[in-house]
């Protein structure tokens, strides 16, 4: 018997544990799949539990419910990966040998990397969104704020899901509105960005929103520290942003298994090829979703996307066929835009978002890059999507791995 | 896009970054420079030097990099540079501005 072991069991290796169960010869291949936890968080609802649109039971599941039968979870910390010799150890002592590695341990919050974010303000009047835990803080705090300034702010890029905390100021905008209480709320965007966003088109698009929903927006901002005393936050130039509540992002990091085996950059994310996966230093040893360094967005739909392409090219490793150099970086988020609308952006490697419709040209029925009441149907539906079909690698019909250029308007 | 540059035709783009380093020389580097009203000294230099030498071995830009580059912290990044130092850098460097990736 040979083993391939997927270690995390989130987003990206659920779907792996999936796809590879359907398409590997069970009388062959063992599959194990490795997770310190025991629930799948769905990371995309952390959004909407601080405007109470979601309740916890929306957004956590066990994860046992989306692993096949046949395929082994194992409830575990990894400790370390040791490349050299195709094994993984566990915190408990454990060591399990494999012939295929497949790694997504994901990124996550690293908080600590900025002098006073966890200081006497932390989870008082400083709060972040990317995690549970922060969420579901966040909503108890809101739920009696009585407004002030609130800072919506990205510490350094890259994050997961870099539109978030853009989308995150939007529905502030509009929970604050419902609640008759906007004129009380001084909102700012604070970003390390020249803009709202990295692309230009849907920088453009986003910055217009902003200024409708009377957003300030402070950009190029490099965060040095926060000032728990005078509730500011300072940048290396010297430049401060006065708060009553911060809503930050904190540094997102590999996790530290990654460090720990000496396998990754400097923010612990895996080398890898960004168009086979395949990492960059271990041939046996294949790499998806947020661990990864590929200049891709670091998102769901994204994983999604590079599963369909990762099951084939782990097929034809085991074949002993050259890889298929296939991964465009295709990205496909939709982006709240409060008042119960959203937009839908959808690029790649190369090209940057553009207007045009989705999945249908000419057609859509989605617009992309516009806002409207259907897209916002869409994000909601994700959800449904996600924990139905997504994790369980169901191809999405019209949805192909790689991005379609029809139906786009491109200069 | 071409634009005479301490005397010199070079190529640049919409937002005045050289698009062929080849064509870089200190002359043009010190316009650049004075553009952003920047007057460099030797220390300015040094920092260039770093971040061509990083460009042409591929390796990708970013503030934190800067910072434990051990050539320069990024409190004096950004007193060389101020205000988006990096940026700024690039152009006068002569490099493309740094993508951060989404
Ligand atoms: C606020 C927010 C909003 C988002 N919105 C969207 C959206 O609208 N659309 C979209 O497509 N994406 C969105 N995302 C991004 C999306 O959630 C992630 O990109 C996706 O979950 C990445 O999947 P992953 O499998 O790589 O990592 P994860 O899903 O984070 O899984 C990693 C797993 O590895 C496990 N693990 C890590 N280290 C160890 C260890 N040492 N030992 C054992 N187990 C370990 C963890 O427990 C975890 O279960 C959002 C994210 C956030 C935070």
């Amino acid at each position: 018997m040979k083993r391939i072991i997927i270690l995390g069991s989130g987003t990206a290796g659920t779907m792996m544990a999936n796809h590879l169960h359907h398409r590997l010869n069970s009388g062959e291949w063992e599959i194990d799949i490795i997770d310190e936890r025991k629930e799948h968080y769905y990371q995309p609802g952390y959004l909407f539990l601080p405007f109470d649109i979601y309740d916890p039971e929306d957004i956590v599941k066990p994860i046992k419910d989306f692993i096949p039968k046949g395929v082994n979870l194992i409830n575990e910390t990894i400790e370390r990966i040791v490349p050299q010799e195709n094994y993984v150890s566990m915190i408990s002592g454990d060591h399990l040998s494999y012939d295929i590695l497949i790694v997504a341990t994901g990124c996550k919050i690293a908080p600590e990397e900025t002098e006073g974010m966890q200081g006497a303000e932390w989870q008082k009047s400083v709060f972040d969104f990317y995690t549970f835990e922060g969420a579901l803080a966040l909503r108890n705090k809101l739920r009696d704020w009585e407004g002030g300034k609130m800072v919506v702010h990205i510490t350094e890029m890259p994050i997961k899901c870099p539109v978030a905390p853009l989308e995150f100021a939007f529905l502030a905008d509009s929970y604050f509105k419902h609640r008759n209480m906007r004129h009380q709320v001084e909102l700012t965007f604070v970003t390390p960005l020249s803009g709202a966003f990295t692309k230009p088109k849907a920088t453009a698009a986003l910055e217009h929103l902003l200024e409708e929903k009377h957003i300030k927006i402070e950009s190029d901002f490099a965060i040095e520290r926060i000032d728990n005393e005078q509730k500011t936050i300072v940048d290396y130039g010297g430049r401060t942003v006065p708060f009553d509540l911060l809503v930050t992002v904190p540094t997102n990091k590999g996790d530290e298994v990654i460090a720990r085996s000496g396998m990754g950059d400097d923010l612990n994310y895996v080398p890898t090829h960004k168009a086979t996966l395949q990492s960059k230093n271990w041939p046996n040893i294949f790499v998806l979703g947020d661990a990864s360094d590929i200049p891709a967005s670091k998102a769901g739909s994204v994983a999604h996307f590079e599963a369909e392409i990762l099951t084939d090219n782990i097929l034809h490793y085991i074949a002993g066929e050259p890889l298929k150099e296939e991964f465009d970086g295709h990205a496909n988020c939709f982006v709240e835009t409060g008042n119960g609308k959203a937009l839908l952006i959808d690029f790649n490697y190369t090209h940057e978002p553009v207007e045009g419709t989705f999945p249908f040209p000419g057609i859509g029925p989605l617009r992309l890059l516009k806002e409207s009441r259907i897209n916002h149907m869409g994000k909601l539906a994700f959800r449904w999507i996600y924990w139905n079909m997504l994790l369980k690698g169901t191809h999405i019909p019209f949805v192909s791995a790689t991005m379609s250029e029809s139906g786009k308007q491109f200069d | 896009m071409e634009k005479i540059i301490a005397g010199i035709p070079v190529q640049v783009n919409e937002e005045g970054y050289l698009t062929d380093f080849s064509q870089w020389n200190q002359a043009v580097g010190t316009e650049l420079a004075q553009e952003a009203s920047i007057v460099m000294t030797p220390r300015h230099w040094e920092v260039i030097t770093y971040l061509q030498k990083e460009f042409k071995n591929d390796v990708p830009l970013s503030i934190r990099k800067i910072g434990k580059s051990g050539v320069v912290d990024i409190k004096e990044f950004y007193q060389l540079f101020p205000m988006a130092p990096l940026k700024t850098a690039s152009k006068i460097a002569g490099i493309p501005k740094p993508v951060s990736c989404i």
